[in-house]
């Protein structure tokens, strides 16, 4: 049985790890490789990196670290920010990155989804989603650039929507980012992931307000996503990820312990 | 985690291990795992080429793979290496497509109307997973039973191992590891000094290591006395009658 995936994010601005809190004042949590290298070795199942600040500054992220988490992990990593083209898409594969994540991109140019599945396959094909509760209209909608405040901007596209039209597209993997929740450990958002799973064909991976392993228990059992993806709790130490897959494993989830 | 021993064997990797340059992207994580497994000498005698002396006369040779078949076909056939990849008799590692494409044929034909003509080194085909409802691509890690074949010295039932593929070798006789995601299919295949695995190694943490490490110690002895017969011994339908 496919096992229940545990990817902690590290989010990159000029070449160091940060976390923000709802996506705003960036502390730097550490060095990439040394934190890359000790997530795998702790047990997490794939890495995502992501440079918040690519998409919303026009600028493409330094691709040097990729070749050196390549030679130094021996579990599969995603890359993301900045991706526009198949060019840059290539070279972040070709310097070892298993799979390359779209976000804002996709937003502006839905059919560089198709001409990137054509190019590599859809298996390393992620796109990256965040979505946010709007109360006024009562719905789930998308945001896009929201690695920069000051660039940040809401869609015409609700979640569903977008989410159907990237399969569409032929995507090989989904990151829903709740950003109501993000970066305050209030747990994931189970309802609006559990309404996605319902529409989601290939795999999900739920991202944003996990703050304790319960939490993970909840996203796997209820909302039945394949993976779940956290920063600062395993950056900051609150969990670790082998207490977590043990945890997880006594609460009958099948992880890779 | 599941601790599988890949402590270092106090013997030294002899001679060449070539990584055959199929012009895909991505040969560098294959690479950096052999690399992580070896020695500064070792690593002076792997090498990543698709130069046909260097692959005739090399001890063992992975054929890597990312992308389509028909792609990865047209490829080998543009470097002049379908005959020589055919005829070798040291061991050859063919890793995800680089297994499927040691079959006859692959039915992810790439927009084209017939299925894909592969190396034709193992009578099998390649077709879509029959995932039952399941996601697809089957993307994630998923558990083996693998059998006594030299390539899992040390890996136990129901080791977890790196999966990212949407079609599969079906089982058959030249099955020597399975795997579950609705259907049951093949995780590897092999057939006298050709194996292929459906996952990548290279990927998967401990477990991965320790076999490319026992590749790294295969030879060009090593099946030299084998047959399709005694390979038929080491498949786990055969042994466990699952």
């Amino acid at each position: 049985m496919l096992a229940k995936r545990i990817v902690p994010c590290l989010d990159v601005k000029e070449g160091k790890v940060v976390k923000g809190v709802q996506f705003r004042n960036h502390e730097i949590v550490g060095d990439i490789v040394p934190l890359a290298k000790r997530y795998a070795e702790e047990g997490a199942d794939e890495l995502v990196f992501y440079d918040i600040t690519a998409s919303a500054h026009d600028r493409v992220i330094d691709k040097s670290w990729i070749s050196r988490v390549a030679e130094q992990i021996d579990i599969p990593f995603c890359v993301a920010g900045g991706i526009r083209t198949i060019e840059q898409a290539r070279e972040k594969l070709a310097f070892g990155a298993d799979k390359i994540s779209i976000n804002s991109p996709a937003l502006t140019d839905p059919s560089l989804i198709a001409r990137l599945q054509d190019e590599f396959g859809r298996q390393c094909i992620v796109i990256g989603i965040d979505s946010y509760y709007d109360a006024v209209t009562e719905s789930y909608k998308v945001k896009q650039f929201t690695g920069d405040e000051a660039a940040t901007k809401d869609t015409q596209w609700f979640t569903q929507d977008w989410v159907a039209e990237v399969q569409k597209q032929g995507c090989g993997e989904i990151v829903l980012n709740v950003m109501n929740q993000d970066g305050v450990r209030q747990g994931y958002d189970i309802k609006q992931l559990s309404m996605i799973r319902a529409i989601c064909d290939v795999p999900l991976i739920a991202s944003g307000g996990a703050g304790t392993m319960e939490h993970f228990r909840h996203v796997f059992a209820e909302a039945n996503v394949d993976a779940a993806l956290a920063a600062s709790v395993f950056h900051k130490g609150i969990i670790d990820i082998q207490d977590l897959k043990r945890y997880l494993k006594s609460n009958n989830i099948a992880v890779r312990v | 985690m599941s601790k599988v021993n890949v402590t270092r064997r106090p013997s030294e990797i002899i001679g060449n291990t070539v990584i055959i340059d199929t012009g895909c992207a991505n040969l560098s994580s294959v690479r950096y795992a052999f690399e992580r497994l070896m020695t500064d000498i070792e690593r002076e005698s792997l090498f990543v080429s698709d130069d046909v002396e260097m692959i005739k006369n090399a001890e063992r040779i992975i054929l890597p793979g990312v992308g389509t078949a028909a792609a990865a076909m047209a490829s080998l056939k543009n470097r002049g290496l379908v005959n020589v990849i055919q005829a070798l008799k040291q061991p050859v590692l063919g890793v995800c497509l680089g297994m499927q494409m040691l079959t006859r044929s692959s039915k992810e034909r790439g927009g084209k109307s017939e299925d894909c003509p592969c190396l034709n080194i193992i009578a099998t085909d390649i077709k879509q997973l029959d995932s039952q409802g399941l996601p697809l691509p089957h993307m994630g890690w998923n558990q083996i039973t693998p059998s006594s074949h030299p390539i899992f010295a040390g890996i136990s039932a129901g080791s977890y191992v790196y999966f990212v593929h949407s079609y599969r070798a079906p089982l058959s006789d030249f099955t020597i590891a399975t795997s579950q995601h609705g259907e049951t299919f093949s995780a590897a295949i092999a057939k006298d000094n050709f194996i292929g695995l459906q996952f990548h190694p290279e990927k998967s943490s401990d477990v991965g290591a320790a076999m490319l490490q026992n590749f790294l110690y295969m030879n060009k002895d090593t099946f030299a006395q084998s047959s399709t017969k005694s390979l038929a011994s080491n498949n786990p339908l055969n042994e466990a009658k699952l």
